[in-house]
């Protein structure tokens, strides 16, 4: 039986962290694209709205003019989307806003599988790994209401640009309202010496709830939650995984370049160490319920206690 | 035995046939409403204003205007159909099952994990969709690629694409509008589902689209302007299309959500399911209408 938690959404977090920013720096500008309801910085325009833009459904404009609006000196945080904030507005990504390294944050919503219904067009699975690729681009994945709030607070005062992926479901609170957000610092959420298993956002709750599951079974997981994906933390990871031998990465996301692959690129290079990637697998998304398409793709609880003990045994 | 009617002529027969056009296609659309707002209620999700606001439209396109075959989705010469707002899938979804493409009960699985009938048109699971779509500002350049390839080989199939006004936004739209114009895509005929509401509020308020017939004009396009909820004004536009030198652009003005009161106009159900009480409520309205 799993104990009853608390939910709430990520998105949550954005919105009560853009309000105490807006509040204290009149620098902060957000910008969003037909969607502020969704991504909530409904929130921050009602209360600042002469610090608000509707750039309306073109998100290729968006990302433009946060890059513009930066120049200016504002800190601007840029919203939508991740499908269409990371693909669709790729290239004014690249080139306006990491190669002249502006103040822009972009903080996407309905990042990955748990979109649910929407389907494909709507499921952002390659996000992770197109904003990892950019130079100077920082690559944010809280977990839960905390850890969004304070990510979002940390990463508008760390220079250059930046992203944020948030989901659409509400998600178990694993923090508390005193969370120290420690930013490129993986945290041990629990120790344990048989296997490091290595996951951020919607997936640390279902990697923690594993290796509960495995705990009963005399497993040892360790779980590091890797809410920041780049810059990778390589000490911690290092440290950990020199102590356990096995990795096994988490990811609501394909498994081509994004979270396992990140961990995989340190580790073949410093530490060759055998792993296993819970991921999707080279695929697009479908239309179903978000907890079912979780079970369908393999990312619940279950299938990676399942991973787990098939590659200890 | 059936005694044959005799046939009017002339002016009379005109009206006559516009008569029975009108009520044909009507009937059809007022089944196609209540498909969507079922489909969506037992979803749970989806977005029933901009599928009823194309309801319309949908039906004088598939049951009037074009070339079609639901036995051989695959003829080279079919008519070709682009829902460039792809969220308002479930109106192409209840056209296509009535035009024969799919069995109706599939309506029932719409958004179900393995259902042909995904959030959005994937043309790989469900017949008769041309071309996948949903994410906003695509759906008309591919159309454009569709018009272009069937006049290299010399195809006389028409292309249709159904593009909403929050979606006109989009850079991209304007980069298709350039283009077909440049190319005098007199086989493409674009419709704007012009209900002025996007997500956020009225276009109008969110970003003006201003002159919008103006706007096509200039980037080469004829345009036309119908009632969207009039069947046979939205036939005629189609019927005069085929007539221009040049891509054409139908802004059909329409009612967000129209057909269900509480639905007409309400920006809350741009991509909201009703609840099972409301979608009660709305089947009756449309019943009843
Ligand atoms: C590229 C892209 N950006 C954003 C969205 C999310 N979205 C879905 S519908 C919509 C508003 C569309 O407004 P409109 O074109 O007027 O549609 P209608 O009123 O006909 O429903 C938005 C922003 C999307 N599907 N694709
Ligand atoms: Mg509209």
């Amino acid at each position: 039986m799993r104990l009853q938690r608390e939910t709430r959404n990520t998105r949550d977090g954005y919105a009560a962290a853009l309000l105490e920013l807006g509040e204290k720096d009149e620098r902060i500008v957000v910008l969003d694209a037909d969607l502020a309801k969704s991504t909530q910085t409904e929130k921050f325009k009602q209360r600042f709205p002469e610090r608000f833009v509707d750039c309306g459904v073109a998100e290729q404009n968006l990302m433009a003019t946060a890059a513009g609006l930066a120049a200016t000196g504002k800190i601007v945080f840029a919203s939508t989307f991740a499908v269409f904030a990371t693909g669709r507005a790729y290239d004014q990504v690249r080139n306006n806003i990491a190669y002249s390294n502006l103040d822009v944050k972009i903080c996407a919503s309905h990042g990955g599988i748990t979109v649910g219904e929407d389907g494909s067009s709507h499921q952002a699975l390659e996000d992770i790994t197109l904003m990892r690729a950019v130079p100077r681009m920082k690559v944010v994945v809280p977990a839960d209401y905390y850890e969004t709030r304070e990510a979002v607070k940390a990463v508008a005062y760390i220079p250059g640009p930046a992203y944020v992926r948030m989901g659409r479901p509400k998600v178990p609170v694993l923090f508390d309202e005193g969370y120290r957000f420690e930013f490129g610092k993986a945290r041990v959420m629990r120790g344990g010496r048989d296997v490091t298993v290595i996951a951020c956002g919607y997936m640390l709750h279902q990697a923690l709830d594993a290796a509960e599951e495995l705990a009963r079974e005399g497993i040892e997981a360790e779980v590091l939650n890797l809410h920041t994906v780049k810059p990778l933390d390589r000490e911690g990871i290092l440290e950990s995984v020199s102590r356990t031998g096995r990795v096994v990465s988490c990811e609501e996301h394909s498994v081509l370049g994004g979270v396992g692959g990140a961990v995989a690129e340190l580790l073949v290079e410093e530490l060759p160490t055998p792993m296993r990637m819970i991921g999707i697998r080279d695929s697009f998304g479908t239309s179903g319920t978000a907890e079912e398409l979780v079970e369908h793709f393999g990312l619940d609880a279950h299938h990676i206690a399942e991973v787990v003990r098939g590659f200890l045994a | 035995m059936i005694i044959p009617m005799r046939r009017p002529e002339g002016a009379a027969a005109r009206e006559m046939e516009e008569k029975e056009l009108r009520e044909y296609l009507e009937n059809i659309a007022k089944e196609v409403r209540w498909d969507i707002v079922r489909m969506i209620g037992l979803a749970g999700s989806g977005h029933p204003g901009g599928s009823l606001s194309c309801a319309d439209i949908l039906v004088c396109l598939y049951f009037h205007k074009m070339n079609h075959d639901p036995g051989r989705p695959d003829w080279r010469h079919r008519d070709r159909f682009v829902l460039s707002k792809g969220h308002a899938a479930p109106a192409l979804y209840a056209v296509l099952a009535r035009s024969g493409y799919f069995d109706r009960e599939e309506l029932w699985k719409l958004r179900r994990l393995g259902s042909m009938l995904q959030g959005h048109p994937d043309r790989l699971k469900t017949p008769g969709v041309e071309i996948s779509t949903g994410s906003l500002g695509q759906g008309l350049a591919a159309a454009v690629g569709m018009a272009l390839g069937l006049r290299m080989e010399g195809n006389p199939a028409h292309v249709y694409a159904l593009i909403g006004d929050g979606e006109s936004q989009e850079g991209g739209i304007w980069e298709a509008a350039m283009l077909a114009g440049h190319q005098r895509l007199r086989n493409l005929t674009a419709i704007l589902d012009h209900n002025g509401l996007q997500i956020d509020g009225r276009c109008c308020e969110v970003l003006d689209l201003g002159d919008i017939a103006s706007r096509w004009r200039a980037f080469g396009w004829e345009v036309l302007e119908v009632n969207g909820h009039d069947v046979l004004e939205i036939c005629c536009a189609l019927d005069k299309a085929d007539e221009f030198d040049r891509p054409g652009m139908i802004i059909a003005h329409t009612v967000k959500g129209k057909g269900v009161s509480f639905m007409e106009n309400n920006v809350d159900f741009h991509g909201k399911a009703p609840t099972p009480e409301e979608m009660e409520k709305a089947l009756k309205e449309i019943e009843g209408s």
